[in-house]
């Protein structure tokens, strides 16, 4: 299940209501991000995150079947967030659910190496002193994601 | 006869041109990414920008290899490099 929304969610209902949706899996794993209030040149004072659909949509459903493929998963779920965001914000929920533990943490991992280098977003932020900055993916982002081309799952 | 495509600006791309949709439509006479990218460097005085390979062209949705025709596209995004989430 793919959402993208630009308003506000609550990864603690989110869980709750993937928990109900997943019945008899005996993993469940989740993994929220948050705006960070600071970046390396200061404190942010809003988050922009421009998507193109449906491309964006359609890139992420094409990672969610890949980790559907590549993991015995009961069910994977993806929630992001777009537009203008506050440090402190959810800003993506992902969680996998699978018979045994593995599975669910490997493929959660994988969904949000796609979601931080590949995924169709592009990301503003505004720093405290009004300046805004484009941002790119670290090189570390690339190197997290290059992982899962060695491995079959 | 055709009508002229959408043009969609994302990311950075939006400083240089001041809007994420194009105004103007192109002339006739740009039947291919190459020739699009030239036309529209000029009108934003990008020196450039828009010819960097690192900027993608999509055309109706699918990321295109250029150059690619755009005679008949719906909608035609110039995409920097994506940020992630």
């Amino acid at each position: 299940m793919i959402t993208l929304t630009d308003r506000p969610f609550d990864a603690t209902e989110k869980l709750a209501a993937f928990t109900a949706r997943a019945g008899g899996a005996g993993a469940i794993i989740s993994f929220t991000g948050l705006v960070r209030p600071m970046s390396k040149s200061g404190p942010v004072s809003n988050l922009f995150l421009e998507a193109y659909s449906p491309m964006t949509e359609n890139g992420i459903r094409a990672a969610h079947d890949d980790a559907i493929r590549r993991w015995p998963l009961e069910a994977a779920e993806i929630v992001h967030r777009i537009g203008d965001m506050s440090p402190g914000d959810a800003i993506v929920f992902v969680a996998t659910a699978s018979t045994h533990r593995r599975a669910a943490f490997e493929a959660a991992d994988f969904l949000m190496d796609y979601l931080k280098t590949d995924a169709v977003f592009w990301k503003k932020e505004t720093r405290a002193n009004g300046d805004e900055v484009w941002i790119e993916p670290r090189n570390e982002d690339y190197t997290d994601r290059a992982r899962w081309d060695q491995t079959t799952g | 006869m055709s009508t002229s495509p959408r043009i969609l600006y994302f990311g950075k791309l939006t400083d240089l041109t001041g809007k994420s949709e194009e105004t103007e439509a192109p002339p006739s006479s740009i039947a291919d990414t190459t020739s699009l990218r030239q036309w529209i460097d000029n009108i934003y005085d990008g020196g450039g920008a828009l010819l960097d390979a690192t900027i993608r062209i999509a055309v109706d949705n699918e990321i295109v290899a250029e150059p690619a025709p755009i005679v008949g596209a719906a909608e035609i995004a110039f995409m920097p490099p994506v940020g992630g989430g």
